[in-house]
């Protein structure tokens, strides 16, 4: 450590205003502080300061995201062996299943970070400041929202339109309206609309020679079952749970989403509230569509509230992607109003709209547009609060 | 006694060195230094050159603006210098004490025979005004305005921070002929805030005031949170404040007639030798309260929250009745070991992605580093944590950096002081360094309305 940190002086100078990589200061700049936390004592206000700050941050959020990336890796396998009719059995070829995702999702993550990170690091150069630890989440989060067939090149395209439009325009990261890796999602499914949705893209079918897809095989998600009206091929709640379905890499499984959850609400870093907002929301929704389904006889609308949760990306999104920080709602009252559009929203837009068979994405987006709008209502509640104080007194 | 008040978000930040309930007196002081600096917005007009023999409350300089506002010496001596910095702006008066200190006679006097303009007159020639502070913008009180009520907290909830049950003892008459004073400053009522706790009769049995009880993590001892719980500031309003030790400061003016600047200081930190109670007086050398220092040590004057670095050789702020002695922090820290991925069982944090959550009785002894860089808004939710106001503090702070005046008085910048920001501060996972920014709101607000 001391070793490295005499290393760490020593090439500094070149790095520094004259040096010769004097460009790449702040490339060198965000290596360095990744690898020490910088001397500098504090100068004015709090002499103290909390330990947190916002790489760890961004750290704990990355492991709550691991449950979720390494059973999607296995089930990526699980998936693509079910649909050659090998190791049925769940239990079967553990090892095989795992590989096989993980030789699929790694490059993936690598393509996601690599460009993202690029272009941070090229808009650090220019804009001269420091290298911000947000993309470090938005990164992960890219690779976990895709189908697995995604070709790499356009995980690279959207990488790059999230990071350019979707953030560093706005000035980095805090700066952004809506999530940067749904923006990633949702440019790649308006841009390449048959690479990101169908039924061609979830389960990854590449045979070798002496391997055939089996009969039968549809590589819908539950959700474009229940689009498609083939209600009674929805997954089970159970399995759904657990996550043993076809969808994007990393949002099937609600109990690993639910780790993550956990790992978030304890540590304080994801909002609770958000998250408990968006399940009621989603969960008055379903309610209500449980209650109107048989009046109108609709099968879709009869789907327990439970089940109707543990489907598609409604976990995911609550977990990781509506609770934000940044593009969520701020104040308290805002994010329950915010969590429970969400939840109501996505479901509402689930089962109402034929055109998009999962409404999660396009709920959180909306929602994040609307978070300002709401913390507005709910900071000027406070005003007139205090306004009305200061009539009272006068009178 | 009313029902207790309590205040449920905060934060109480657990340090080691703590000072032990001993008073012990310290030397005389031989050099004394007041600082204009210390009080907010001054412009001062120095009165006295280096040379010129002082009593103890003769005026040293004056607030150019209200040339009424005398500060005084709090010793007899000679003046030995003005310290200049950039711009010529006088950062202290510098007076070499005799050993034996001769006072300026105010004459003695009960104050509750005396009217208002009386009393202000005294103060003011006395040196004793400037004690007093006022809410909006955290400055000195003016003596031309009357304000409509007058807090005292009576106990300091912040981190390491003086018992003022200790401090208060044997000066009960004092602190009684201090509060006697203050009451005929305001037709309003004199407002006592007393922690739950408190055992101290000086406090539970004060008269003339309107006592309130409160409970709850620091900053419930803030009299800002106090006067939000109690009487909030609304726009036009005026509110008054003093400190115990200065209520006592107060008290023995009218009682002996003189200017007595004594005070109370609890010497602490994880890096003080020899954490205790001294009795000591305004700008005294903190040296004489701590010794020599080794290593790289941060001596504040004040807690570690809100206090001011003055250095080992500095002098007591006028206002603090604490000196904190922190670890100087201003070496790279490793990630593994002690940066940001470390699993931090010597961490403080309010966060529980450390584990000392668990950890409820540890005492820690952070060093000054700012652990982490400074960064835009990201977290929500974090300050309104600890800050126990029917404000949203992050919309308050961007109004302020967005210099939307309007937006400010809105958002309830009348009634904080930068002290209420010490807290979200310190929680800050984007480092901001809120208390300034709350300071430039204030100087803002002031310059637009005045």
């Amino acid at each position: 450590m001391k070793a490295l940190r005499n290393l760490v002086d020593k090439v500094k100078p070149t790095f520094a205003k004259g040096g010769k990589l004097e460009k790449l200061h702040w490339v060198f700049d965000g290596l360095e502080t990744f690898l020490f936390t910088p001397g500098h004592a504090t100068e004015k206000g709090a002499h103290i300061r909390d330990g947190i700050d916002l790489k760890r941050t961004m750290s704990i959020v990355i492991t709550a995201m691991l449950p979720c990336l390494l059973f999607g890796m296995w089930n990526v396998g699980n998936q693509h062996f079910l649909a050659l009719g090998q190791f049925v059995e769940l239990g079967d070829g553990f090892w095989d299943k795992f590989i096989f995702g993980a030789i699929k999702v790694l490059p993936i993550v690598v393509v996601s970070y690599g460009v993202g990170l690029g272009i941070e690091f090229l808009f650090t150069s220019i804009k001269g400041h420091p290298i911000q630890e947000g993309y470090l989440v938005s990164g992960m989060l890219i690779p976990l929202v895709m189908p697995v067939d995604t070709p790499l090149w356009m995980v690279a395209v959207g990488a790059a339109f999230a990071v350019v439009i979707g953030k560093e325009v706005f000035g980095g990261t805090g700066m952004n309206v809506v999530n940067v890796a749904l923006t990633a999602r949702a440019f790649l499914f308006f841009a390449y609309p048959t690479m990101m949705s169908g039924d061609k893209v979830w389960v990854n079918t590449s045979v070798e020679e002496g391997q055939k897809v089996v009969d039968g095989f549809s590589g819908a998600t539950s959700l474009g079952h229940a689009a498609s009206g083939a209600i009674d091929k929805v997954t089970p709640m159970m399995q759904s749970f657990w996550g043993f379905e076809a969808g994007s890499i990393g949002e099937t499984s609600a109990f690993a989403c639910l780790i993550g959850a956990a790992i978030l609400i304890v540590t304080g870093i994801g909002s609770w509230r958000i998250m408990l907002a968006t399940v009621l929301g989603g969960s008055a929704m379903a309610a209500l569509f449980n209650w109107v389904g048989p009046q109108v006889g609709n099968a879709y609308m009869q789907i327990p509230v439970l089940h109707q949760l543990m489907l598609g990306s409604f976990m995911f999104g609550m977990v990781f992607m509506a609770t934000d920080t940044v593009t969520a709602a701020q104040t308290d009252t805002g994010k329950w109003i915010y969590g429970f559009l969400i939840g109501a929203m996505a479901i509402l837009i689930r089962v109402v709209n034929p055109a998009y068979p999962e409404g999660m994405m396009l709920a959180i987006l909306f929602m994040n547009v609307m978070a300002p709008l709401i913390d507005h209502y709910v900071v000027q509640a406070n005003i007139k609060r205090r306004m009305k104080r200061a009539a009272l007194q006068t009178a | 006694m009313s029902n207790t008040i309590r205040i449920r978000k905060g934060l109480d930040i657990r340090l080691k060195g703590e000072a032990e309930k001993v008073l012990v007196q310290a030397d005389p002081a031989k050099v004394i230094a007041i600082k204009p600096t210390d009080f907010h917005g001054l412009v001062p007009k120095v009165l006295v050159k280096p040379g010129d023999k002082v009593k103890a409350g003769t005026p040293l300089f004056a607030d150019k603006y209200n040339e009424r506002v005398l500060y005084t010496s709090p010793v007899s001596g000679e003046v030995a210098d003005v310290l200049r910095g950039e711009k010529r702006k006088v950062l202290e008066v510098r007076i070499l004490a005799d050993a034996q200190t001769n006072y300026e006679d105010f004459g003695t006097g009960d104050p509750s025979t005396m009217n208002r303009e009386t009393i202000i007159q005294k103060l003011l020639k006395s040196g004793a005004w400037p004690v007093i502070t006022q809410r909006p913008y955290d400055i000195v009180a003016n003596p031309a305005q009357e304000p409509k009520a007058i807090f005292v907290s009576a106990f300091d909830s912040a981190p390491l921070a003086p018992d003022l049950d200790l401090v208060v003892r044997n000066h009960g008459a004092d602190f009684q002929t201090g509060l006697d004073a203050l009451a005929k400053l305001t037709k309003g009522k004199v407002h006592l805030g007393v922690s739950d706790k408190t055992a101290a009769r000086e406090f539970l049995d004060a008269k003339g005031v309107t006592r309130h009880s409160f409970s709850g993590p620091h900053p419930a001892g803030n009299v800002g949170v106090q006067i939000h719980a109690i009487s909030p500031i609304n726009k036009g309003d005026l509110v008054w404040t003093v400190s115990v030790q200065d209520v006592i400061l107060i008290g023995r003016l009218f009682r002996q007639g003189r200017f007595d600047a004594s005070r109370t200081i609890a010497v602490t930190g994880s890096e003080a030798r020899n954490p205790k109670y001294v009795r000591t007086m305004i700008g005294a050398p903190v040296k004489d309260l701590i010794g020599s220092v080794e290593g790289k040590v941060r001596v504040v004057s004040g807690n570690c929250l809100t206090g001011n670095t003055v250095g080992a050789d500095g002098f007591l702020g006028f206002y603090h009745g604490q000196v904190t002695l922190l670890p100087e922090g201003d070496t790279p820290k490793f990630f593994i070991t002690d940066g940001w991925a470390t699993p931090g069982f010597n961490t403080f944090s309010a966060n529980r992605s450390f584990p000392t959550w668990l950890m409820p009785g540890k005492k820690f002894a952070p060093d000054t580093n700012q652990n982490g860089e400074e960064r835009a808004f990201v977290m929500s939710g974090q300050y309104e944590q600890v800050f126990p106001f029917d404000i949203y503090p992050v919309h308050l702070l961007k109004a302020i950096l967005a210099n939307d005046i309007e937006q400010m008085e809105k958002l309830g910048l009348y009634e904080v002081a930068p002290e209420d920001f010490a807290l979200c501060e310190f929680v800050c996972t984007s480092k901001i360094n809120s208390q300034s920014i709350v300071r430039a709101g204030l100087d803002a607000l002031k310059k637009e309305t005045t």
